[in-house]
């Protein structure tokens, strides 16, 4: 495809709409929309490479503020749209995002599938702990005997582990983000845009007005006198990339320290790269089969041009 | 398609043949070798199976019908029954205490017909209690023992019992006198290069049975079956249902096929599957059937041609990817539902016309979809293709209703005519320039459709949703634009209706006017064609309108020509006459009888004989029918 504005430099309103954005005042989605808005930017992507693919909730509405190809699709099915999407066009740019709800809930299925496929798109999940657009139920991650304000009653279902699951489920990328630490999170888009395979990305968000639990003040330890979330980067020893990825022992190894590092909880909560490791993509795989599919996406083949009379032959 | 009735089939001609056996004991592979072999003899060839949701061991069974003239149909009953187990014969009634899943085919073997079975079950014969049937018990291990021997390795028999099917095919073809050089050459074909050992083998073993069989017996059964003279054999294309469906899609021009697996519709996507690298195309199998709607749903909009293809349980799942692909206005995908008997997981493996009301509701709300449903192989072909051009011009999911009946069975097939498929990606947005000029994908037209940008295209980008949306394709609940997007959405119906040839939608076959009009749809088709003869016998006038397009519906068409008919008799594979309800609801009219069938089986054509000549000679409102 002719490239015609490859040549200039994209401003970052460029990769900004002119809808009115309609998330509460304070919310943490604001600071991830900035976040991907500045990973593009940074990146340069061309707007028009880039296609934004959302499940239902606050955040499935980021595509209608990200001036990019968007959709805005299911609940908890963004995973399967943005798959088809990246299988029609492997040469577009594809990141989906969705709340925890959506993802961990109604999507789980597709959280776990998509692991295993290792196609080259990265997954954001706006985790607050409740279902904010239909007021503020209990969602999937959030820890049994807690209750928001608008819970009749506290929760006596666990909470999961979104990381620990991403681990098993086997994504090539797995990372978390805080909404308030912007420098930080867009730091971790471009990381996790730029890694090829599918790169998961888990995102501390508040929802100010129905989570009252997870507030701005409990990430930062307001009660405990030391900020809760800590940076897996500040400790020197803290290495998540696989050197050799067919040296199962280094994978189970990494994968364990990624897993001891989620599963720290309460006063300390861990942020930043848990683990990566380069593996074929599915991408790689499907054009070891369909070879075409090296130098064109799927999309600009000529499908329409197939010989069908040997098939038909073969069944005289 | 010229609407004459073309079936000519001389009942004396013709041939059943039915091979039963444990599932997983290869009773497909001989059936459907023998069943080549009469295609490759110029006859019309007809092959159906039957069997359990079960891997290894439970009864199937295979029905070969041939003619020398066309045929689109099975008769339930049988001119040579070959059994590989005294199940075949019997049933399994001594097995099970209460409900036997069958009786076993014995009573359904015509008089004057034969019965091959294993010598060696040492069934006495009283138990058969048929004396007009001419009974072949055939000592399988030693005939095939003799045909081992014969190719040097004696004592053989038992390390190569597989090809006691081939002992038992042999034997029949022995007895009804088929060319056996004809069958040769198929088994020479099916086994090649490494396999070449088994091809010897099997050729001495069918020949040795057919030989046995000729030397031990001297009364032949009724029914003889011989190759035309050689001048006189036509081309004959044999596939199933499944190899039709995939390669229209191929030529359509299909990139992404999305499936989970599921009977009937599995085999389709397998041999998709299979010709991905030679064709370019990508198959991926999905964890659910919610994820491959949805892949397809992504793919059609990113611009290339998507489908996926399910049975009943799964298209439950897609509900809400079809409101999704039809509220977004993607261009597809295209649906392929092989229907199976319902409800729930109901009858995995068996045939019914049970999902039409569930594919014209498939999901809430109102929207635009197209349901097509055709009636055989060359219809399957031709309506797969084009359902993609529909797609892509309308920006509608559109649903191919099909069946096991037409998943699984091996027809005849005519030449695909290649001038018919002409590829039409419908209306594309160019932009005019890179920058953003205002672009709305979901601009209103007088037609409903706008035209669509590829993503990645310059220019041309859009964000949409399956919220209610303005032409730019973001969120608003505003009512005049709610008004303008459901009228915009769904005069796409309209602009479908008036543009799709007729030939899509409808078929009368026979004269315009007739004493009774036979209504049906589907792969019912065949047995409704091939028993007007029997029915006309009488002296009345029958015809047949099989209708192909449920949505659009042709109101039109369908009220002029039921208008004219004086007796109207629906025959349908479901319990409640759901192509009857439609046609109420579109047309008002009646029919005055239902033929309905729910057993799980398809319409053998004697079934619809007797359904429709019950269901005027008693006035009947409704017949239920069930031979199997």
């Amino acid at each position: 495809m002719p490239e015609a504005t490859a040549a200039r430099r994209f401003t970052l309103q460029e990769y900004k709409t002119d809808q009115h954005v309609d998330w509460c005042p304070g919310c943490g989605d604001f600071g991830i929309l900035s976040s991907i808005q500045q990973a593009f930017y940074q990146l340069q992507i061309p707007p028009h490479r880039v296609a934004m693919i959302s499940g239902i909730g606050c955040s499935g509405k980021t595509p209608h503020y990200v001036d990019t190809y968007g959709l805005h699709t299911l609940h908890g099915r963004a995973l399967p749209v943005a798959t088809g999407a990246k299988l029609a066009n492997h040469e577009l740019t594809v990141v989906a995002v969705g709340g925890d709800g959506d993802g961990y809930g109604i999507g789980a299925g597709y959280f776990l599938n998509s692991g295993r496929r290792n196609l080259d798109i990265t997954y954001i999940v706006f985790n607050n702990g409740v279902y904010g657009l239909t007021k503020g139920q209990a969602s999937p991650t959030l820890a049994k005997g807690l209750r928001t304000k608008s819970m009749p009653e506290p929760s006596i279902q666990e909470g999961i582990n979104p990381i620990a699951v991403a681990l098993g489920a086997g994504y090539t990328w797995i990372g978390r983000g805080d909404a308030l630490d912007v420098k930080h999170l867009v730091s971790l888009i471009v990381e996790a845009i730029r890694h090829r395979g599918t790169s998961f990305l888990d995102v501390f968000q508040t929802c100010p007005v129905y989570n009252d639990l997870r507030t701005k003040e409990w990430y930062a330890g307001q009660d405990i006198g030391r900020a809760r979330l800590q940076r897996l980067d500040q400790d020197p020893s803290w290495d998540p990339q696989v050197k050799q990825p067919d040296d199962l022992a280094e994978v189970v190894q990494k994968k364990v320290r990624a897993l001891q590092a989620s599963y720290e909880t309460g006063d300390r909560l861990s942020v930043g790269v848990f683990y990566k490791i380069a593996l074929p993509t599915y991408e790689d795989q499907m054009a070891e089969k369909v070879p075409a599919l090296k130098d064109h996406p799927l999309v600009d083949l000529p499908l329409d041009q197939r010989d069908i009379e040997g098939l038909l032959r073969s069944f005289e | 398609m010229t609407g004459a009735v073309q079936s000519s089939v001389d009942r004396r001609q013709e041939l059943s043949w039915v091979l039963g056996g444990p599932q997983g004991g290869g009773i497909n592979a001989s059936a459907e070798l023998f069943a080549r072999a009469l295609a490759r003899g110029g006859l019309w060839v007809f092959a159906n199976i039957e069997f359990h949701s079960n891997i290894m061991g439970k009864h199937s069974y295979y029905r070969v019908t041939a003619a020398p003239a066309a045929i689109h149909s099975h008769l339930d009953t049988i001119d040579m029954l070959v059994a590989l187990d005294e199940e075949t014969l019997f049933g399994d009634a001594p097995q099970r205490k209460q409900y036997p899943s069958h009786t076993g085919h014995v009573h359904e073997v015509v008089a004057g017909g034969g019965i091959v079975y294993d010598a060696d079950l040492k069934i006495d014969q009283t138990r058969f209690k048929r004396q007009d049937v001419q009974l072949y018990p055939i000592p399988y291990l030693e005939v095939l023992e003799q045909a081992l021997t014969s190719l040097g390795r004696p004592g053989q028999a038992r390390k190569h019992i597989v090809m006691r099917n081939t002992v038992a095919l042999g034997a029949s073809i022995g007895l009804i006198g088929y060319d056996e050089a004809l069958v040769e050459a198929i088994i020479r074909e099916s086994f090649k290069g490494r396999k070449a050992e088994a091809a010897d083998m099997n050729v001495a073993a069918m020949r040795t049975a057919a030989a046995y069989a000729r030397d031990h017996f001297s009364v032949r059964p009724r029914a003889q079956l011989r190759a035309l003279p050689e001048g006189e054999r036509r081309h004959h294309v044999m596939m199933k249902g499944v190899h039709a469906v995939a390669i229209a899609k191929l030529k359509a021009g299909l990139g992404l096929q999305t499936y989970y697996p599921i009977s009937p519709a599995t085999d389709e996507s397998v041999y998709l599957e299979s010709q991905g690298p030679a064709h370019q195309l990508v198959v991926i199998q999905a964890e659910d059937e919610i994820a491959s709607i949805n892949m397809a749903v992504g793919a059609a909009h990113m611009g290339v041609r998507a489908a996926t293809s399910t049975a009943g349980p799964g298209f439950a799942l897609m509900s809400e990817g079809i409101g999704f692909a039809a509220i977004t206005e993607a261009p597809g995908p295209v649906v392929f539902l092989w229907q199976r008997g319902g409800p729930s997981t109901g009858l995995p493996t068996r045939s019914e016309q049970a999902d039409l009301q569930f594919a014209l509701h498939p999901a809430h709300g109102d929207f635009p979809h197209l349901v097509v449903a055709p009636g055989d192989l060359e219809e399957a072909f031709y309506h797969s293709f084009e359902s993609f051009n529909w797609a892509d011009r309308y920006q509608i999911p559109v649903l191919v209703l099909l069946d096991k009946f037409l998943a699984s069975s091996f027809f005849t097939v005519g030449k695909i005519d290649m001038s018919r498929l002409r590829i039409d990606r419908g209306l594309l947005y160019q932009p005019a320039t890179p920058e953003r000029d205002g672009y709305r994908r979901h601009a209103l037209t007088a037609n409903g459709v706008s035209p669509r940008s590829v993503p990645g295209t310059a220019g041309g980008i859009f964000s949409t949703t399956s919220d209610e949306h303005d032409p730019q394709g973001h969120i608003t609940e505003g009512v005049e634009n709610r008004i303008a997007m459901m009228r915009k959405r769904m005069v796409k119906l309209e602009t479908a209706a008036r543009e799709i040839p007729s030939s899509f939608k409808l078929e009368l076959f026979g004269p315009g006017e007739a004493d009774v009009t036979l209504l049906g749809w589907g792969s019912s088709k065949g047995a409704i064609l091939d028993a007007i003869p029997a029915l006309e016998r009488s002296g009345r006038r029958v015809n047949f309108l099989q209708i192909r397009m449920m949505r659009p519906f042709p109101v039109q068409e369908v009220s002029a020509i039921l208008g004219r008919s004086s007796s109207i008799v629906l025959i349908e594979g479901n319990f409640s006459g759901q192509l009857g309800a439609l046609v109420r609801e579109q047309t008002g009219i009646e029919p005055a009888h239902r033929v309905l069938k729910y057993d799980g089986r398809p319409f053998s054509r004697n079934e619809v004989v007797e359904g429709v000549e019950r269901a005027l000679s008693e006035r009947q409102p409704e017949v239920m029918v069930s031979h199997a």
